[in-house]
């Protein structure tokens, strides 16, 4: 399928290095504007060095990291934040030495068009109620969770690099996820997605990109999803 | 006049308020010390050079310019601090990545050559300033004088130290400042720019060092090694305190500043080394420090 739109986000070549480690060898992939997209692939496969790579926070990178027609390779990360990228990150990075309101108001606007504290409450009401809070690393995770998602929103980035918002939540609060996931893309939020949970990718993403040893191997739409079971099953062992 | 366990008032009281006195540079020096080693990892064995160079420019912006103590209160700490904003891009900003030893040792040798450069200039005999006009004489309590310029420097060291812990602790900018020394990479990712907030910090903190070294002035000679000796006692009131924890800073500053009073009141011989003392058994026992956060 030929697409003719022009990509939000568009990978080529991406690797990078964690010192001497080689550790993404050439990742190729598009994002294009208003699309959820998901990166599956076991563990180690380099799916977190991926958004850190877009990020700019990994130690050494080389190939090309287009965004809204600017070249983000060899820019550092807060140039890159400013572009209009936001990062939640797996280990999600609340501050302990801050509360959950200096948390949630931390990442400052880059541009209009984010979320208010009100829609952001809207979409996770946890938060308003944890907001005296004293300090933010005293959530549950999944509170946690809403919290690293919540912060940036307000930011006005319009891409959202998710790394596995899900891991190891109750199924309650992944739903709650999943439903805010879809609510931001139909706002026109678009996002990146890091899963390990497959099931939970299929409710939201409209595209795959399967990774294994630092490159993309695979990639299919969500309508070509019965059709790929078995190479998905092969890829990531479920 | 009256006595309390055997030891008039007249001592008593005036060797608090010399406690009280130092404390309050032990407050404020330790104070910047603590800001700059929360954000940078660097203990700033400068800081003394840098107060001592606070002492300094007072007295030169007096003698060449007329512009007298409480002009040099504003100059002095810009002045000053934007010599450490030089020597943080210069030199510091490319020590991050490496062991603490060797920030400690690039402050430690640069202290030394500034030291030195000054001593060339100035000799070691120290240079007379003038207390403000306005801060002569003193209020006689009945128990005890108490001189204006005193009370002056507790008060303002105080009202310094305060404000400084209420923007770090309270306000946006010092929540930016507490999640970059946290996690720098992060907060940069969200668009900061924590190299520049890195730069500032490391300015504001030797500008607080100056900004003692000018209140020092009236009372102490202006003398380069003004600092060298004041600064080993800071590192112990440091280390007593807890590195990198503000509060832990001003409220160990001033207390040690009296304890050290107090001591000469009732054990004049053990009055120099009483802090020495107190820190070794803190390292014993709590080798964080009193208010430090263990790693
Ligand atoms: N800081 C680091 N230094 C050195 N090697 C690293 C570092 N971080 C990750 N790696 C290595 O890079 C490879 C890719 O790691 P990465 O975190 O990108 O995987 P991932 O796909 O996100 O895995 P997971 O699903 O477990 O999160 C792994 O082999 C990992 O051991
Ligand atoms: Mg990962």
């Amino acid at each position: 399928m030929l697409d003719t739109r022009m990509p939000l986000l568009s990978v080529n070549d991406l690797q990078a290095w964690y010192g001497e480690s080689h550790i993404l060898h050439g990742v190729n992939f598009d994002i294009f504007p208003g699309e959820v997209v998901t990166l599956l692939g076991r563990n180690g496969a380099g799916k977190t060095t991926t958004l850190k790579s877009i990020m700019g926070i990994v130690g050494q990178r080389t190939g090309s990291v287009r965004f809204d027609n600017q070249e983000l390779i060899g820019k550092t990360s807060d140039k890159i934040a400013r572009a209009g990228i936001a990062f939640c990150p797996e280990e999600r990075g609340i501050f302990a030495s801050l509360n959950v309101e200096e948390n949630l108001l931390l990442p400052p606007q880059i541009r209009s068009g984010g979320l208010s504290l009100e829609q952001i409450f809207t979409l996770f009401p946890n938060l308003k109620e944890r907001l005296g809070s004293s300090q933010g690393t005293k959530l549950s995770g999944g509170e946690q969770q809403m919290l690293a998602i919540g912060r940036i929103l307000r930011t006005g980035a319009r891409l959202l690099l998710l790394d596995e918002p899900t891991e190891g939540l109750a199924p309650v609060i992944i739903q709650q996820i999943g439903k805010t996931i879809k609510t931001l893309k139909a706002q026109g939020f678009t996002i990146l997605l890091v899963e390990q949970n497959f099931r939970f990718a299929s409710t939201v993403a409209d595209r795959y990109y399967i990774m294994e040893h630092g490159k993309v191997v695979e990639r299919f739409e969500n309508s070509e999803l019965d059709a790929k079971t078995e190479t998905l099953h092969e890829y990531l062992g479920v | 006049m009256f006595e309390i366990f055997g030891i008039p008032s007249q001592a008593l009281f005036g060797q608090l308020l010399l406690g009280l006195i130092n404390g309050s540079f032990y407050a404020l020096l330790s104070l910047g010390l603590a800001v700059i080693f929360g954000m940078l990892n660097i203990i700033n064995f400068t800081h003394g050079a840098q107060y001592m160079m606070g002492a300094f420019v007072a007295w030169f912006l007096l003698q060449h310019f007329g512009l007298g103590y409480w002009w040099s209160l504003v100059i002095v700490p810009i002045v000053v601090g934007f010599t450490g904003v030089v020597v943080e891009r210069l030199f510091l900003q490319r020590l991050y990545k490496l062991d603490h030893l060797y920030g400690l040792l690039l402050t430690f040798g640069l202290a030394l050559i500034i030291q030195g450069v000054f001593r060339n200039y100035f000799g070691s005999s120290g240079l007379p300033y003038q207390m403000p006009q306005s801060l002569t004489g003193g209020q006689n309590l009945g128990f005890m004088f108490l001189p204006n310029y005193r009370v002056w420097v507790i008060v303002f060291s105080l009202t310094i130290c305060l404000t400084t812990w209420f923007v770090i602790e309270r306000t946006r900018l010092g929540a930016n400042l507490r999640a970059a020394t946290e996690n720098p990479t992060l907060v940069r990712a969200f668009g900061i720019n924590v190299p520049r907030m890195i730069t500032l910090t490391y300015g504001f903190g030797v500008g607080l060092a100056a900004l003692a070294g000018v209140m020092a002035a009236p009372i102490y000679n202006v003398n380069p090694l003004m600092g060298a000796d004041l600064i080993i006692v800071v590192f112990a009131v440091v280390v007593i305190g807890g590195m990198g924890s503000i509060m832990g800073a001003i409220v160990t500053g001033f207390t040690l500043g009296i304890v050290e009073g107090l001591t000469k009141v009732f054990f004049p011989e053990a009055s120099n080394t009483v802090i020495f003392v107190i820190m070794a058994i803190v390292l014993l026992i709590r080798p964080a420090g009193l208010f430090g956060r263990t790693a």
